[in-house]
């Protein structure tokens, strides 16, 4: 058999039991290897993105801005600039002349026809060779327009994706402690690392406001600039999807001492341990007894409909593909609570400690793989004859191709997966792609018995 | 004319990147995989926007350079990037597309390319076509047709006898559009070689094993036939002096090519029928003039729901023009024709196609987003909107019909499978406007009847 990996690539797969657990990962992805991963400045803009009253310019040629144009889920409650999409579309002059001047007669022109509450300024690869001083630009704009415009320094090739994440945290770190704090409850939190994916933020910040504790910031989903400049007056940072923000935590804590949690909102175990935990914190015993509360209903409310979706998809495989790999715990949980088993997990940029957890929680034969590729991840598909495939755009049609069932679980979706609703949400969409009777005409399932549909 | 008034920012491009032009013409290419030089995110970006479009897996490479590559170059990592390629794919060739990164910092890709020749054995190399794309100058339309010219201008040899083969050119049409265009030449008997084939690389059927690189696409043997051709077809009004494979073709074997507009509606298509009368020598067969007989008889019957309705198109230069003169020919007044590119010959080959039909020229502005084109709006007050997808927040801003048409179709399914070319295509999208339009009036009626 053909090996499914190139040979620098087989230290970034795993298959449990096989041999002592060790993964090579967080490293530059290889040449040609064809990676599922974007680039730093991908990692910056999807982070900042959901701040809906901010100006978010891409600084560079239009593909970096069209293509990020409207494409997360992420829903405002209010004003929704985050979702148009801003460029200074870089030509060839200006590489050569370079861009500065353009770039402030661009923040000029915005500002004033939006009036936007700060400016993001996205650097680019281009950005970063030609040399523009974004800083400079950034602090004389500011000065005219009397708004904090800040430079996100997310050059494309300085890095992967986390560091992206990095400088998203960076800009935004520099609006914290610049408002007022007064007014604010000591039982109160900033949600880092949800994004409002359909809704998912309002959902969580119900629940927090039925425990009794309130909501300074959403970092960043609905976002408000107001909100995140005040962070700094919560007594406590929950981190979600840490990746991306949980830079932002540690930075916090050592400026302004404020403590993080690191939880999830996927799957009712997650969901559950992120309200006790948050509970746990406060240690108020009536915030405690109204969260056991909450949790108890919410649970009541969704399993008997659960147990319908469990029924029919016990003993069914999941393959799961996603950005960060915390989100992949939960999913691996979730898909316990609904009787499937998880054969194949992997992310694009999990740490060491992150697949180490992978490994304790997966069963044996599971495959755990870093940055992986559509050739290997069609290969794990097709060995472990997966029913229900996990990931974002890219993954899907891979899946589709071979003729396997697909969960939207990225950034784009438009389904909210985070909550005890969410996790019905997500059984539902995992029942109706696996129980559809589409896949009976599928060559997989065909065998080739209708030799048409063999190519 | 130029983009009025002229705006310093860009908010909402009615434009894409030069590197994905060309990745999707790679892509029609046999056997071939599409290969970015630049960092990782463009190639991951393209996939994602051209997966949205096609639903089809589309892999794309890159040399995923980094920081270091970015101030020593990225030679080290083109060539490591094309043997890991090699090596997983196995393909018959790589269209190695630049980046904006790798055109600054300078990276010489011919000359990388003939060093990596050297240096590895024929035996084991697959055919290697590179094309300049900085994405800092023109669309992705220009990176489409220079993908082609690069290819035809590094594969196609001069021989010294020619064939009874035509290079049919079409530029950057849905999967569907290629196969009923295979299928016309077909029918007329013209053993073509069509240059990208997109018809099954991106529309292809559910499959029992992956395929690493779909099947389809234009044989690359052909390619190289090509420039014995007898003729070449290429569609474009808007071309100008851009460097194609058809000028590519001329200046090689002094080829006769035959410049057409994109055969959208009848008027266009009754001049690509004509053409292909001359170079088969038969008459356009039965099934077409048939199709022809009921689309004229279509719009007849529905020419009262469409006539002075107000049309803004927008989109790539060639398929606004085509829409253009289709939808002045069955009584819409389009009143503004929108692109983001910069041909310089956009509002001429608009003029081209309404002289003598439209009391009025629309207005045709190049280098226009959507910021440029909803300020338009809302002094022109269009009744429909016809292009891609990302016109839908304006369309449901005026609540008037988006007629989707082009790339990308993002918010339907089934955008490879729309037929825009030919009386075929004609008929189809005709169907569309005219139901959109009656839709939108039972809608908005307090009575609601359920016939016409």
């Amino acid at each position: 058999m053909e090996e499914i990996a190139l040979a620098e690539r087989e230290t970034q797969i795993y298959r449990k039991g096989e041999s002592t657990f060790e993964i090579t990962c967080n490293k530059d992805s290889l040449a040609g290897a064809v990676s599922q991963r974007a680039c730093v400045f991908c990692g910056s803009r999807v982070v900042l993105y959901p701040i809906a009253d901010a100006l978010h310019l891409v600084h560079g040629p239009i593909g970096c801005a069209v293509y990020t144009w409207d494409i997360r889920g992420a829903l405002s409650s209010g004003p929704e600039l985050h979702r148009l999409s801003f460029s200074t579309d870089l030509q060839e002059r200006d590489v050569i002349f370079g861009g500065e001047k353009k770039l402030k007669s661009a923040l000029h022109e915005l500002i004033e026809r939006h009036s936007p509450k700060a400016a993001f300024v996205y650097s680019t690869c281009i950005v970063g060779i030609i040399g523009d001083d974004l800083e400079a630009v950034c602090r004389r704009v500011t000065e005219a327009k009397g708004i904090p415009v800040i430079p996100v320094q997310s050059e494309g090739f300085k890095g992967n994706k986390r560091s992206g994440y990095k400088a998203a945290c960076n800009a935004m770190f520099r609006l914290i402690g610049t408002g007022d704090t007064s007014g604010i409850s000591k039982y109160s939190i900033n949600i880092l690392g949800d994004f409002n994916l359909a809704g998912e933020i309002w959902m969580v910040r119900e629940y927090f406001r039925r425990m009794g504790i309130e909501v300074v910031a959403n970092i960043t989903g609905d976002g408000r600039i107001g909100d995140i400049c005040r962070a700094h007056g919560a007594s406590l940072n929950v981190v979600q999807c840490s990746g991306a923000t949980m830079d932002l935590a540690n930075m916090m804590e050592e400026k302004y001492g404020t403590p993080s949690i690191r939880v999830s909102y996927f799957g009712i175990e997650d969901m559950s341990e992120a309200l006790y935990d948050v509970a746990r914190f406060f240690k108020e015993p009536d915030i405690m007894e109204r969260t056991r509360q909450l949790i108890q209903e919410e649970v009541q409310k969704i399993y008997p409909e659960l147990q319908k979706y469990k029924k029919a998809l016990t003993g069914k495989k999941a393959a799961i593909y996603v950005g960060g790999s915390f989100k992949a715990f939960s999913l691996v949980k979730a898909f316990r609570l609904i009787g499937m088993d998880v054969v194949m997990v992997g992310s694009q940029t999990g740490t060491t400690e992150d697949y180490q957890e992978l490994e304790a929680i997966t069963d044996p034969g599971t495959i755990i793989v870093d940055d992986s590729n559509p050739l290997e991840l069609t290969s794990f598909l097709k060995e472990k004859e997966v029913d229900v495939f996990v990931g974002g755009v890219k993954e899907r049609p891979i899946a589709y191709k071979l003729g396997v069932g697909f969960c939207d679980h990225n950034h784009e979706r438009k389904e909210a997966l985070a909550g005890f609703t969410g996790m019905l949400n997500f059984a539902r969409e995992v029942y109706s792609s696996v129980m559809s009777p589409v896949w009976k005409f599928v060559p997989r399932n065909t065998k080739g018995n209708d030799q048409t549909f063999k190519r | 004319m130029s983009k009025m008034p002229n705006y310093i920012s860009t908010t909402n491009a009615c434009k894409l990147c030069k590197p994905l032009g060309a990745s999707l013409a790679f892509r029609g290419m046999e056997g071939t995989v599409p290969y970015l030089h630049g960092s990782q995110g463009c190639a991951t970006y393209m996939r994602r926007y051209i997966i949205s479009h096609y639903n089809e897996p589309i892999d794309i490479a890159s040399s995923s350079l980094s920081e270091k590559h970015a101030i020593y170059g990225g030679a080290a990592n083109l060539k490591m990037g094309l043997t890991n390629v090699t090596k997983k794919y196995q393909p018959q060739m790589i269209g190695i597309a630049t980046t904006c990164l790798t055109e600054t910092i300078g990276d010489d890709v011919p000359m990388i390319v003939k060093e990596y020749k050297r240096e590895t054995e024929a035996a084991n190399r697959p055919l290697l076509v590179h094309v300049s794309t900085p994405s800092y100058s023109g669309t992705h339309m220009e990176g489409f047709h220079a993908a082609v010219a690069a290819a035809v201008d590094q594969l196609a040899q001069s021989p010294a006898v020619t064939n009874d083969t035509v290079n049919l050119l079409p530029g950057f049409v849905s999967s569907a559009d290629y196969r009923y265009l295979q299928e016309i030449m077909d029918d007329f008997g013209i053993k073509t070689t069509m240059l990208p084939d997109l018809s099954t690389t991106m529309d292809g059927p559910a499959l029992l094993e992956y395929e690493k690189i779909p099947g389809g696409g234009t044989p690359l043997e052909a390619i190289r036939q090509m420039g014995g051709a007898k003729a070449t077809v290429e569609f474009g009004r808007t071309l100008g002096k851009t460097r194609t494979g058809a000028t590519v073709l001329e200046q090689k074997s002094g080829m006769r090519s035959h410049r057409l507009g994109l055969p959208m509606g009848i008027s266009e298509t009754d001049r690509f029928f004509a053409c292909l009368e001359t170079l088969s020598g038969r008459t356009t067969p039965a099934k077409y003039a048939d199709e022809r007989g009921r689309l004229v008889d279509a719009y007849v019957d529905a020419h009262k729901y469409v006539f002075g309705k107000k049309a803004i198109i927008y989109g790539e230069e060639d398929m606004v023009v085509g829409l253009t003169s289709w939808l002045a020919e069955i009584g819409v007044t389009p009143i503004l024709c929108a692109t983001g590119g910069r041909s310089g010959h956009f509002a001429e080959a608009i003029a081209a196609v309404t002289d003598g039909v439209l009391v009025e020229q629309p207005k045709a502005y190049e280098g226009m987003d959507f910021f440029d084109i909803a300020e338009e709006a809302e002094t022109l007050g269009p009744d429909l909107l016809v292009g891609h997808s990302k016109g839908y927040p304006l369309a449901r801003k005026l609540n008037i019909p988006l007629i989707r048409v082009g790339f990308p179709i993002h918010d339907r399914i089934g955008g490879q499978r729309i037929i825009h070319l030919g009386y075929r295509g004609a008929q189809q999208l005709f169907d569309l406007v005219v139901n959109s339009l009656i839709e939108k009036k039972q809608n908005d009626s307090p009575v609601g009847y359920s016939y016409m």
